[in-house]
């Protein structure tokens, strides 16, 4: 049924086709309207068999999830920024477990300083933890993920992120069509953990595991997700014949077909590049997207296809790993290995910074004259950024960086002479 | 169940992990001896019978009771319960009432009418057991079980020996020693009275006995030289309590003043009270301290009125007045005269001084070694010409029924060893359970049971029992006080603070067994064994 | 305490089991059937507190649901020694997560039994110390005010054991730990820090808080027991001596614990809704110097010149606790 709604809401009226059986309750912008939501349909008993925990912090959402997951129950939380961080040792363990818990990202940048807009720096904080991380393009493909999510979760018995744009998304009102619940039934079985908290059959689940086998429990979470690198599109191509639409895979390739310059995004962006790349077109540039779903599994062979035949590539990424640069582009650059095609890094809009279609076009067209360095920062104030480095340089103790450029920025805009504040 | 791999495993998989290998010490269970069996003369496997009766079988209790013992009830009156002194649970509270419970067996068996254990089966042998006081019907009672044909000679008109003629009846009713040695006489010993044994050579062998066992007691008064004038009345403490058996009772008169501080003495004097005499006075010359006789009768004695003068001789009687000599100890504790004299008046004076042997009979037998008055015996009880054993207080030894009786009992295992040809080999005794061995705190507070007393007044008055029995309940509670020291009772406590489960349980009657795959040897089961019964020993590896 | 008075005058309450009692008056661990939730074989020292509690309190548990009981486990020497793979100990369904998120792991638990039934499971949550009174105290306060329907059970140690011995909030004062050495002016843990937690749980006026210790097995399983028949959050605190830790003997495990109740230092009591509706009464009260010189732990208040100023301090919290809690019958 077609709806104009919230993302958020639209996530939530999605999980709750999904017929969770607890769901635990944090609240942190900007994921917070999700959880409300679903706590307003459980209470209202829209969703019927469903435990909804208000939880004290994230370590315990998670950990909650971990222990009703373990006992056999569909579980799901949703999380951001700063709540993954304090998650982050439950995030490692229920993967480590293999429970196969559902986990909303509304993303959000990380601090300090402390920030509430969107990023993805702290989804890409868990890249590594073990869970299938999925991004949505959409609000439409945000609702629909999280049915693949499930299915994909519990047929693997791991934990999957499905990782949505704080506020871009979240806060979004769109036209989102939400499936009916038989469509959802027929698409995502009962759940049937591998294992369980079973007074019957007894089993002792998280052992210590030393030097003789550890190894190999590593190894055997990295084969579940190349299993999911198969299983990913396959859960695609069944949605699209039971929902009629596309929703999720590995990759999504937007005109790229005689593309020489491609760009690489994630999430909501990919919206925005989009829009860029078709103007672009209509002046008769020779420029593509490829827009990656699934960041956990990275999809090595597909995004090469994709790629292999471009003059460059321009990776625009919403996330830093301060200190060397892009994340996402590393995963391409690994995937072109070998090959000639020449990688350029975008940071973008991290902390809420708007990604215009002004800058990506004055991004693209100097990718395409080659013009760019390897990595490269859209839109930062380079002068704001000089002048503090100055600042710290002259002064030992120059104080918080943050609270000295909101001073110089307050000072520039009031017209203020520059060092007078 | 699809178990992930090395996150998930196999409930109680840790099985296969050997912990017993770490171990240094390992625990063992033992069995010591308990304190109280350890001071028994009678050899009774008290904690044995303690424990079927704290479970309310009486019956086995008594069985166990009298397979060294066949006179409880007695014994269970008369004994001085070296028992208790010796109880470990004196430390806690106060000691297990033994003796109490011992009784309250012997006389549910009386009422019950419980046989002794058939004999085994005949072994043609012939045993001459001359006396049928205690040591006798104690010897009697083992061999005809061992299945020997026994004959017991008394020479008196009744048997019981001193626990008849020395012990008065309101502490051993004789009902109940009749019973208890009916019950020997209906297992197959002849008791021949009034048959006065004057040689046992000749004896045995016009009755062609392998053997004799030789109990006869000491019924011979000692005297004291007492210069006497007019119509002073002196008797002694032997026949007075003799003469208690016969249909006339001794004529003692109102004022009786009984000389000596034994046991012996205080029977006499509550004796003369019970017959009628106004004033009873026990003349000892030292201490009460260093009086032999047991406190408790002492007690008891001074609760009927009886008077004793301590630290005093006598020196004379004329006709109703004694002359008496104050005494003082010197620095060794020997009484010593003060030439302090004062007058007592007496209708009579009992001596009771002691006893001797009568040991006519042993006259011209070859080997036979006789000293200071009685007769010596070798560790087997043997005297020193073959096949003729002797026991009780003819031997050197302490005179009590209860040592009559373990004399008894160890002469026939030996007289039975020695007409099979061969020698009684005593089983080794356990190291004793001492109160260190015991981990005391699980043991909850219970005080001894106070077995009624009769009151002063009919005390006084009558022969009735003086100390009443305990009932089925509080005999139970009494022998539930029992420590079980040395020896496994089934409290689980092992089994239940082994941090490894190494112990394993067996059953009701079947105790314990130590794992020692998984055994790290810890030590916690020895340190909370309440009783003493697990041992640390080291590994020798 | 709760346990029902057996009048029994060979060894009263005080034993395991006795010959003489009937079965429904014998302790848990008297049953020659008894689960051993805890199976031989773990790796824990000898002489080890935290496994023989940890038995004591499954079985009695397992005993009170009819073998309906599913375990979560902290991270700590409970847990290490138990499942080291390839082989665990546990004979019942029993999950690891972290160090710090017993309580929640555990209340996802009972969440999901709630929804699916989990044939009558409950569940129990437990940690030492550590991972009770500090890592785990923000999970474990938020089971309690949501009163999940979890029995949470903290075998107290009283430091860090599985790590080397370090302070935690539980640690009492004097004791030497590897970071409250026994050196300098105040040598060992300092006056005036820790927390209660058994009090701190019974502010959360949750249906059942109780402490027990492994000296007293018939208290501790009848608390236990009293536990598993309670739905909503319970708390147990259970006092188990650490040999490797406390510096003393593998045997004397038992005779420690015993001494710390009987010197009014670890009081025995339970809480109903936040209420103290019962306490153990001394038996045989014995000074802290008792309890104190049996453990190295405590060597420094002793030797050439006592340290009679901080012993009477600690006597004093014990008189404290006597007086607080009426442990000495008036």
């Amino acid at each position: 049924m077609l709806k104009q709604i919230e993302g958020s809401r639209a996530i939530a009226e999605a999980v709750a086709l999904c017929r969770p059986e607890v769901i635990c309750a944090y609240p942190i912008t900007p994921q917070t309207h999700i959880v409300e939501a679903l706590g307003e349909m459980v209470k209202k008993e829209e969703i019927e068999h469903c435990e909804f925990i208000n939880v004290e912090s994230e370590f315990a959402a998670l950990s909650v999830a971990i222990g009703s997951s373990a006992a056999g129950a569909r579980s799901y939380t949703a999380t951001a920024s700063q709540g993954i961080l304090f998650m982050a040792e439950a995030v490692y363990n229920a993967a480590g477990l293999g429970l196969p818990i559902v986990m909303t990202i509304g993303n959000r940048a990380i601090g300090a300083p402390i920030n509430i807009w969107n990023d993805h720096s702290d989804s890409m904080s868990m890249r590594d933890a073990g869970w299938i991380q999925l991004f949505a393009e959409t609000n439409q493909e945000a609702a629909d993920l999280h049915i693949q999510a499930f299915r994909l979760a519990e047929e693997l018995s791991c934990p999957v992120m499905v990782c949505v744009d704080g506020f871009i998304l979240t806060h979004a009102y769109d036209r989102v069509d939400i499936p009916t619940q038989q469509q959802v039934d027929a698409y995502l079985p009962r759940f049937e953990p591998v294992q369980i908290l079973d007074v019957d059959e007894p089993v002792s689940i998280g052992a210590m595991v030393g030097p003789d086998a550890f190894f190999e429990v590593r190894y055997l979470q990295h084969h579940k997700q190349l299993m999911a690198l198969d299983l990913i599109p396959r859960l695609a191509d069944e949605f699209r014949q039971k929902f009629g639409r596309d929703a999720g895979g590995l990759i999504r390739s937007y005109r790229c077909d005689d593309a020489e310059t491609i760009v690489v995004a994630l999430g909501s962006l990919v919206g925005t590049i989009k829009d860029a790349v078709d103007g672009m077109r209509e002046a008769g540039h020779r420029i593509g997207v490829v827009s990656i779903c699934s960041f956990r599994p990275f999809p090595l062979a597909a995004v090469r296809a994709a790629l292999v035949r471009a003059k460059r590539v321009v990776v625009v990424e919403k996330c830093f790993a301060v200190g060397i640069g892009g994340i996402v582009s590393d995963g391409v650059r690994k995937a072109l290995a070998g090959s000639q095609v020449p990688t350029y890094t975008a940071i973008a809009g991290l902390g809420g910074r708007p990604v215009t279609q002004k800058s990506l076009v004055g991004l693209f067209e100097s990718a395409q004259g080659d013009a760019l360095e390897q990595l490269n920062f859209l839109d930062l104030k380079r002068d704001v950024v000089e002048r503090e480095i100055a600042r710290g340089r002259k002064q030992r103790r120059a104080g918080p960086s943050a609270e000295a450029i909101l001073r110089d920025l307050r000072a520039l805009r009031s017209g203020i002479p520059l060092g007078a504040a | 169940m699809k178990k992930p791999f090395a996150i998930t495993l196999d409930p109680g998989s840790s099985l296969a992990n050997h912990t017993g290998s770490w171990r240094n010490n390992r625990p063992v269970y033992v069995d010591r001896l308990p304190p109280c069996n350890n001071a028994c003369p009678a050899g009774e496997n008290i904690q044995g019978w303690l424990y079927h009766a704290e479970s309310g079988d009486y019956r086995k209790a008594w069985e166990e009771l009298v397979t060294n013992n066949p006179l409880p009830a007695c014994m269970g009156r008369v004994c001085y319960h070296p028992c208790e002194t010796a109880c470990n649970r004196a430390t806690l509270d106060s000691a297990v009432g033994i003796h109490a419970v011992e009784r309250f067996l012997g006389d549910e068996a009386l009422r019950q009418g419980w046989a002794l254990p058939a004999p085994a089966a005949d072994s043609g042998k012939r045993v001459l057991v001359v006396g049928a006081g205690p040591s006798g019907l104690s010897a009697a009672y083992q061999l005809r079980r061992m299945g020997h044909a026994v004959t017991i000679a008394e020479a008196g008109p009744m048997t019981g020996g001193m626990m008849r003629f020395g012990i008065p009846k309101y502490r051993l009713p004789r009902d109940i020693l009749d019973g208890e040695i009916k019950r020997i006489a209906d297992l197959g010993v002849e008791i021949k009275l009034n048959s006065r044994v004057d040689s046992i050579l000749e004896a045995m062998t016009a009755g062609r006995y392998d053997a004799a066992f030789l109990a006869v007691g000491a019924h011979i008064a000692k005297r004291a030289y007492i210069p006497a004038g007019g119509a002073a009345r002196i008797l002694d403490a032997v026949s007075v309590l003799r003469g208690m058996e016969d249909t006339d009772q001794p004529m003692l008169g109102r004022r009786v003043v009984v000389y000596g501080g034994g046991n012996t003495a205080l029977d006499v004097a509550r004796t003369a009270k019970r017959l009628g005499a106004s004033e009873a006075i026990i003349v000892y010359r030292r201490t009460r301290e260093k009086m032999p006789a047991h406190d408790f009768e002492v007690q008891e004695a001074l609760e009927e009125g009886i008077m004793i003068k301590w630290l005093s001789t006598i020196k004379r009687m004329e006709d109703a007045a004694l002359t008496v000599e104050k005494m003082q100890l010197d620095d060794q504790g020997f009484p010593q005269p003060t030439g302090e004299f004062e007058t007592l008046e007496a209708d009579s004076l009992v001596l009771a001084l002691g006893q001797d042997v009568d040991l006519s009979l042993l006259d011209k037998v070859p080997g036979l070694e006789i000293a200071d008055g009685v007769v010596k015996v070798d560790r087997n009880m043997m005297t020193g010409h073959a096949g003729i054993f002797a026991g009780g207080d003819m031997v050197p030894s302490e005179r009590t029924v209860t040592v009559a009786i373990g004399h008894g009992k160890k002469a026939a295992r030996n007289i039975d060893a020695w007409l099979r040809g061969g020698k009684y080999a005593a089983p080794e005794k356990h190291e004793l359970a001492t109160v260190e061995r015991l981990n005391t705190w699980y043991y909850t507070d219970a005080p001894q049971t106070v077995q009624p007393a009769l009151d002063i007044a009919r005390r006084q008055s009558s022969f009735d029992e003086v100390v009443g029995g305990l009932d089925e309940r509080n005999a139970q509670f009494e022998a539930r006080r029992c420590l079980s020291c040395g020896n496994c009772f089934e409290c689980d406590n092992c089994y239940g603070v082994c941090p490894d489960n190494a112990v394993i349980k067996l059953g009701p009657g079947r105790r314990f067994e130590f794992n020692y795959d998984y055994c790290k040897g810890c030590g916690m089961c020895a340190a909370e064994c309440p009783c003493g019964a697990i041992a640390m020993v080291p590994e020798t590896i | 305490m709760t346990q029902q008075p057996v009048k029994f005058y060979q060894t009263g309450t005080f034993t395991v089991g006795n010959r003489l009692l009937p079965g429904d008056e014998r302790a848990v661990q008297a049953n020659m059937r008894r689960t051993n939730s805890l199976n031989s074989g773990h790796r824990a020292c000898q002489g080890c507190g935290e496994a023989l509690g940890a038995r004591y309190a499954i079985d009695a548990a397992m005993q009170a649901t009819g073998n309906r009981v599913i375990a979560i486990n902290a991270t700590g020497c409970l847990e290490v020694f138990s499942t080291p793979y390839p082989e665990t100990s546990w004979q019942i369904p029993w999950m690891h997560s972290l160090f710090g998120n017993a309580a929640a792991v555990a209340a996802g638990v009972a969440a999901a039994l709630r929804i699916k039934g989990g044939k009558g499971a409950k569940v129990i949550a437990q940690g030492g110390d550590g991972g009770t009174t500090d890592i785990g105290f923000g999970c474990l306060s938020g089971m309690f005010e949501r009163n999940d329907d979890v029995l949470y059970i903290c075998y107290d140690n009283e430091a860090y054991m599985n790590t080397g011995v370090q302070r935690s909030s539980a640690t009492p004062p004097a004791a030497r730990t590897a970071t409250t050495m026994s050196v300098g002016r105040h040598p060992g843990n300092v006056f005036g820090t820790g927390k209660n937690v058994p009090l701190i749980a019974m502010a959360h006026h949750i249906p059942y808080v109780a402490t027990a210790s492994v000296a007293n097995l018939r208290d501790l399983e009848a608390k236990v027991t009293r536990a598993m028949g309670v739905s909503g959050a319970r708390y147990i605190h259970i006092h188990v001596p650490c040999p490797l830790g406390w510096g003393s003997q593998p045997a004397d495990t038992i005779k420690i614990a015993r001494l710390a109740v009987e010197s009014g230092l670890f009081p025995l009591f339970e809480a109903v809704d936040g209420e103290v509706t019962a306490r153990y009464q001394l038996r045989r009260r014995v000074p802290v110097e008792d309890y104190l010189r049996l453990q190295r732990r405590f060597a420094h208040l002793f030797g050439a010149t006592p340290d009679t100023q901080t012993i009477a301090a600690i006597q004093a919290m014990a008189d404290r606790n006597v007086r607080t809690f009426g442990l000495e019958a008036a």
